[in-house]
């Protein structure tokens, strides 16, 4: 036993679970627990009240719903990787879930959960970011939510309301045809935490020309970000190396990189625009039909 | 606190803290003690089993979240007591293990792998075990193991098998 005590709480519904959140000052949420669980063993987290969602009814699934593919928070990561309507609607998240943590974490982590945590290495709110998704939440005093943009505050840390419960995470389905995506990551072995993280999609007209970009950047920054600046630069471009290393100039430069003892913050630039290029260049090819 | 848990297709009641890990329950209160107690945060995979059939890591779940799942851990690979299921044996005939500690893990990764892919690629075998760590072998003759067990599997017929 490494956890402090604690008392363990199943709650049915998902109103129990926000009565006893708020009723609690030191309560946390637990979902697939693969970040919470070793916290505990470390004690750098020593809650005193566990309440487990996993059994409350309507947290899992995935659904599409308008213009947006809605996955309830308690999904487990490793039914999303299968999921077919992930595969077809959200391609870029498809491409990122084989990187979180293993199969055995991702058999028990779950969507929320990830992006709930704000992991700055975290693959999904990475995607999440990427996309412009959202997130949705309740509480005692009843249902929020925000753009993802707007929901990451720093490392480990959201603008979720303190006693409010992670719900669901909605991502934006691009429509039409000629989309591609590319992921990439640099970290010391597979499946550890990312240095850097670079996820792309773009959608191209009948002739190449980018009509659609979003671009994002993970694991270097305190909390994911989109290059909103280089995505409009490299719009109605043809997305040719030169192109695309001239429009992440600035964008990298301007990022606000992390200092820790892993990677240098100028290696982690450098690989962010190394990185970006390439995700960039697979999602040019993947929309076009080239196999990379 | 009281809990139930289904673990080799029995019910098992036990009264445990709720901060004990299912690994430790399954340990300390249960006497299954194939699963290992490596990092004890997650990282090694030593303490795998499998919950509803798939790979998870006992450390990193609280024996009361485990109640209403089925465990399944390494004694229930074999067929009958002093008997060894034929991915195990494949890890007998292949030296797929030196010191014994990471077997478990790595048996029932292999054993959910192959229910999947009968025939998985070198590549992905390896993928499979990547979150199993193992410090003596250096991996090749798990791999060999499970290529091993994976014919063997193809060959047999009956789900008794494994
Ligand atoms: S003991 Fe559970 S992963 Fe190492
Ligand atoms: S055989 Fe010793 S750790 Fe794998």
């Amino acid at each position: 036993m490494k956890a402090a005590p604690f008392d363990y709480a199943r709650p049915k519904s998902l109103g129990e679970a926000a009565s006893l959140l708020a009723a609690h000052e030191d309560a946390r949420i637990i979902a697939g627990g693969q970040t919470l669980v070793p916290m505990m063993a470390m004690r750098l987290a020593r809650p005193t009240l566990l309440i487990d969602i996993a059994h409350i009814d309507g947290l899992s699934g995935i659904c599409e719903e308008g213009a947006q593919v809605v996955i309830g928070a308690m999904t487990r990561q490793a039914s999303a990787e299968k999921s077919s309507l992930v595969h077809a609607k959200l391609p870029l998240l498809a491409a990122a879930l084989p990187w979180v943590g293993h199969t055995p974490t991702r058999n028990r982590g779950t969507v929320g959960g990830s992006v709930a945590n704000a992991d700055p290495a975290a693959e999904i709110p990475l995607v999440l970011v990427t996309l412009d998704g959202e997130v949705r939440w309740q509480s005692e005093k009843g249902q929020g939510g925000c753009k993802a943009n707007e929901f990451f505050a720093g490392p480990m840390s959201t603008e979720l309301p303190a006693s409010a419960i992670l719900t669901e995470v909605r991502f934006p389905v691009w429509d039409g045809g000629n989309i591609g995506v590319g992921f990439h990551e640099a970290s010391a072995r597979r499946s550890d935490f990312a240095y850097v993280s670079a996820a792309a999609q773009v959608q191209l007209d009948g002739n190449g020309k980018c009509i659609r970009c979003a671009l994002g950047i993970g694991g270097a920054t305190p909390f994911p970000v989109k290059l909103d600046a280089a995505c409009a630069a490299l719009e109605g471009t043809m997305l040719d190396a030169k192109d695309i290393a001239a429009a992440l100039v600035a964008d990298v430069a301007g990022l606000d990189i992390m200092v820790d003892g892993h990677a240098s913050p100028a290696y982690r630039r450098r690989v962010a625009a190394a990185l970006a290029a390439r995700a960039l260049s697979d999602a040019r090819d993947a929309a076009t039909g080239v196999r990379a | 606190m009281k809990i139930t848990l289904h673990v080799n297709a029995g019910e098992r009641t036990v009264d445990v803290e709720p901060r004990t890990t299912l690994l430790d329950c399954l340990r300390d209160e249960l006497r299954l003690t194939g699963a290992h107690s490596g990092c004890e945060h997650g990282v090694c995979g030593a303490c795998t089993v499998l919950i509803d059939g798939e790979p998870a890591r006992s450390c990193l779940m609280f024996a009361p979240q485990a109640e209403g799942y089925e465990i399944t851990t390494v004694e229930a690979m074999s067929p009958a007591p002093g008997e060894l299921g034929i991915i195990q044996d494949a890890f007998c005939a292949a030296h797929g293990m030196q010191c014994g500690y990471c077997t478990p893990g790595m048996i029932l990764t292999a054993h959910a792998l192959l229910k999947h892919n009968p025939s998985p690629t070198r590549a992905e075998i390896v993928e499979a075990i990547s979150g199993n760590l193992c410090r003596c072998t250096g991996y090749g003759q798990i791999v060999e193991a499970i290529e091993l067990a994976a014919q063997r599997l193809r060959g047999a017929n009956t789900e008794a098998a494994r």
